[in-house]
C-alpha cells in the first residue's frame, strides 16, 4: 500500500436487521474514506445509523438477524467476510474502539494495569515487567496524574474522566493506525470533555493515529475534526472539509442542526430555529429523501426520488439545485435557515 | 439586576442545606456527611427564569428538589410568597403543590407505563379539583393541544411516544394546575439536538402565555443561556456566581464560571479560540471537599488565602454576586 493511499475505504456499506416489523435498515449504503492521520467527525442524532456504521467497521455486528453488505477495506484488506481470527489480528492492534460509557470496556474485577496489560499481551509477546512499564507510560501519555498508583486501582476507584482516559490508554496500547470513538465525551462534564478532546487531538500528533469520531455535538466536531460527515436516516446527507461545512453547509438538515443549537455568544434569538417533527423510524423510512417530512424546502420530487451525494470535495444529497441552496444558506450568518413551515 | 423593591420574591431560600450521611457504620465517628447543598441563599422573582448550571455532583438537582420540597431540607429557610414552608408538613404543602411543579429529565421514569396519557394528565385535576368527567376530558384535550400534541393522544400509553413527545406530556402534566413556578431539572438533556430546540421553544412560549416562573437546571450552558434571564453557577454544593445571564456569560467573574464557559465547544470555526482555560484534574469528592474556597485546587488564580478562608457570595453590583477572593476582571 502506498503511503498516501487512504487508510480506510468504505463502499456501499449497508446494515439491516430482520425484525418482527420487517427489515429495519439501520445503514443504507454509505461510502466514505479516512486518510492516514485524519480526524473525521460523524454527526447525527439517535437512529441516524452512525453507531451501526462504526460497529460494522469493527466487525462487531454479530446478531444472526443482521445483514451487513458492501465493502470495508482497511490498509488494502477487505474486512467484510474476514474470519474471526484474521479480524482479531487487526482489531485492537490496528483499529481500536472507545465507547461512550468507559465501564462497558472495563471489567470491575481487575485493576486498570491488568486490563491494559491484557491488551498489550494479546498482541505482543513481552515480559510482565515490560508490560507494566508500558501501562504506566500509556497512562502518563493520556494525562493521568500518578500513573504508578492508578495502575493498581480498580475502575470504581476512578472518576468518569479518568476511566475514559484509561480506556483510551488501552486503545492506544498497540499504537493503532485507526481509533474509532463513539460519543467518547457525551457522558462527561464539559471541563472533562475539554481535556479528552485535547487528548484526542494530541493522539494524532503523537501517535499518528487517524480517528473516526461519532458525536451528536457539532461543537465537538468544530473542535477536533478535519472533515465532517452528517448522517440522517441511515445515510450521509453531507460531507466536506470542516471549514467548508461550517462556513457554508449545503444540506437543509445541517442548517436545521445549526439552527437548533443556542448560541454561546452574541444576541439570543427569541426562538431557536428548531427542525419540526421527529426523525424517521428506520423500519418505516419515507420514500424519497428521508428528511423530506421535516424539510422546509421540500418539493414534489423529494417525496419520490432518493437524492444521491453530489459535488466534489464538499458534497450533499439534496434535490434542490445547489445554487438555490447556497442562496438560502447565505441569507443568514452561519448558513442557518429558519425551519418553521 | 432588576431590583424590585415593591415585589417580593416568589421563592426565597436562606442558607439552605441538604446533608446526606453515608456509610452505615454504627460508630458515629465512621459516618460521614456529604454536603450536597451547602448554605445556598437564593431569591426567585416572579416571571424570571433562573438557570442553575454546574457539573455532575455539584448539587444542582438536589437544590431543585429542595426548592419544591420534594427532598427534605436539612437546615435553612424556604419561603414561598413570604410564607415559611421549610417545616410545612406534606399535608400543609398540598395546596402549595398546585403552585410549584417539577419537570424531570427522564419523562418515561415519571410516567406510569400502565396508564393512558389521558389518565396521567387527569390526575392533577382528580387530586386538586372537583370536575365532571367531561370537564376533565376537555381540560386534558386542551393541555395536549397546548404542548403541540393531539387530543387523540390521550388514549395512548407512554411507550407509544418518542422521547420528545414524552417530555411534552411531562410538561403538560406540570402545567395542568396552572402553577406559578416550574422547576425543570435537565428537561432537554436526554433529547436529540433538533428535539431539544423544540422543547426549549415550547418552554419559552408557555412562560409567556401563562406568566410562569422557571428554575431551569441543566449542565448544558448554551441551553441555559438561551432560556434564562438570570443564572447561578454551582460548584460542590454552593453557588459561586450569579447574575443576569448575558453579563455572566460574557464576562464571568468567578474563575470556575470562566473555565466552564471556555470548555463549551462552539459549533463554529470562525471564532478563533481565545486561549482556552482547560481545568486540571477532576471534581473533588463532595465527601471530602477542599478547605477554604472549594475551587482552589483547580483554580488558576488561587493564593494561600483561598486555601484557608472560604469566600462569601458577595454583591459586586448590577445584580451580580460572586464568591471569590480574587474575582476575574470579567
Amino acid at each position: 500500500m502506498s503511503a498516501d493511499a487512504p487508510l480506510l475505504v468504505v463502499k456501499d456499506l449497508a446494515v439491516s436487521f430482520r425484525s418482527d416489523e420487517g427489515l429495519v435498515r439501520a445503514v443504507g449504503g454509505v461510502s466514505f474514506s479516512v486518510e492516514q492521520r485524519e480526524i473525521v467527525g460523524v454527526v447525527g442524532e439517535s437512529g441516524s445509523g452512525k453507531s451501526q456504521t462504526l460497529l460494522a467497521i469493527m466487525g462487531l455486528i454479530d446478531s444472526p438477524n443482521a445483514i451487513v453488505s458492501g465493502s470495508i477495506r482497511f490498509m488494502g484488506q477487505e474486512l467484510i467476510g474476514l474470519k474471526r481470527r484474521a479480524l482479531d489480528a487487526i482489531r485492537g492492534r490496528q483499529i481500536a474502539m472507545i465507547f461512550q460509557d468507559p465501564m462497558s470496556a472495563l471489567t470491575p474485577v481487575h485493576t486498570i494495569g491488568n486490563q491494559i496489560g491484557e491488551q498489550v499481551r494479546a498482541h505482543e509477546k513481552v515480559s510482565a515487567k515490560a508490560v507494566r512499564a508500558r501501562a504506566v507510560q500509556l497512562l502518563d501519555a493520556v494525562g493521568i496524574a500518578n500513573p504508578d498508583r492508578v495502575i493498581d486501582s480498580y475502575p470504581h476507584q476512578l472518576s468518569g474522566g479518568m476511566r475514559q482516559r484509561a480506556v483510551i490508554a488501552m486503545a492506544l496500547s498497540c499504537n493503532p493506525a485507526l481509533l474509532v470513538a463513539d460519543e467518547p465525551t457525551t457522558a462527561l462534564d464539559v471541563t472533562v470533555q475539554a481535556q479528552i478532546l485535547e487528548l484526542i487531538g494530541r493522539l494524532r500528533d503523537q501517535f499518528g493515529s487517524a480517528v473516526i469520531l461519532v458525536t451528536h455535538d457539532l461543537g465537538v466536531v468544530a473542535e477536533v475534526a478535519d472533515r465532517v460527515l452528517v448522517m440522517y436516516g441511515g445515510r450521509f446527507v453531507e460531507e466536506g472539509g470542516k471549514s467548508s461545512v461550517f462556513r457554508a453547509p449545503l444540506h437543509p438538515y445541517t442548517w436545521g442542526l445549526f439552527g437548533s443549537i443556542p448560541p454561546m455568544e452574541g444576541p439570543r434569538p427569541a426562538r431557536l430555529a428548531a427542525i419540526p417533527g421527529i426523525p424517521p423510524s428506520l423500519s418505516n423510512l419515507p420514500k424519497g429523501c428521508a428528511f423530506s417530512p421535516r424539510c422546509a424546502f421540500r418539493h414534489d420530487a423529494c417525496l419520490v426520488q432518493l437524492p444521491i451525494m453530489q459535488g466534489e470535495s464538499h458534497r450533499a444529497a439534496c434535490l434542490l439545485p445547489e445554487p438555490t441552496r447556497r442562496q438560502f444558506a447565505a441569507q443568514r450568518p452561519g448558513g442557518v435557515v429558519e425551519m418553521q413551515r | 439586576m432588576n431590583a424590585r423593591p415593591r415585589e417580593r420574591p416568589l421563592l426565597r431560600a436562606g442558607d439552605l442545606s441538604k446533608r446526606y450521611s453515608v456509610g452505615r457504620s454504627i460508630f458515629p465517628a465512621q459516618r460521614r456527611t456529604v454536603h450536597a447543598v451547602d448554605t445556598v441563599s437564593l431569591d426567585i422573582w416572579p416571571g424570571e427564569t433562573l438557570g442553575i448550571v454546574g457539573e455532575s455532583g455539584c448539587g444542582k438537582s438536589t437544590l431543585g428538589r429542595c426548592l419544591v420540597r420534594l427532598t427534605e431540607i436539612s437546615s435553612g429557610s424556604l419561603e414561598f410568597e413570604g410564607r415559611d414552608i421549610s417545616d410545612a408538613s406534606q399535608r400543609q404543602l398540598r395546596p402549595l403543590r398546585r403552585q410549584m411543579q417539577m419537570v424531570f429529565q427522564d419523562p418515561s421514569a415519571s410516567l406510569n407505563p400502565r396508564r393512558r396519557v389521558g389518565d396521567l394528565l387527569a390526575d392533577p385535576f382528580r387530586i386538586h379539583e372537583r370536575l365532571s368527567a367531561s370537564e376533565m376530558a376537555d381540560r386534558v384535550a386542551e393541555l395536549l393541544r397546548r404542548v403541540d400534541l393531539s387530543p387523540q393522544h390521550a388514549s395512548r400509553y407512554p411507550h407509544e411516544f418518542s422521547g420528545g413527545q414524552r417530555q411534552r406530556i411531562g410538561i403538560a402534566r406540570a402545567l395542568a394546575l396552572r402553577p406559578r413556578l416550574i422547576v425543570a431539572d435537565e428537561p432537554v438533556s436526554a433529547l436529540d439536538v433538533s428535539i431539544q430546540a423544540q422543547i426549549v421553544n415550547l418552554l419559552a412560549d408557555l412562560r409567556e402565555e401563562y406568566n410562569l416562573t422557571y428554575v431551569f437546571i441543566a449542565h448544558d450552558l448554551s441551553v441555559v443561556r438561551q432560556i434564562s434571564s438570570r443564572v447561578a453557577v454551582m460548584y460542590l454544593g454552593s453557588i459561586v456566581e450569579s447574575g443576569p445571564t448575558d453579563e455572566v456569560f460574557a464576562a464571568p467573574r468567578h474563575h470556575y464560571t470562566a473555565a466552564l464557559r471556555s470548555a463549551v465547544p462552539i459549533p463554529s470555526i470562525d471564532r478563533a479560540r481565545r486561549g482556552r482555560l482547560v481545568l486540571k484534574g477532576d471534581l473533588p469528592s463532595p465527601m471530602n471537599p477542599p478547605s477554604g474556597c472549594r475551587f482552589h485546587t483547580r483554580c488558576p488564580a488561587a493564593t494561600p488565602i483561598c486555601r484557608s478562608e472560604r469566600p462569601l457570595l458577595q454583591s459586586i453590583g448590577e445584580g451580580r454576586l460572586v464568591a471569590c477572593h480574587h474575582p476575574a476582571d470579567g
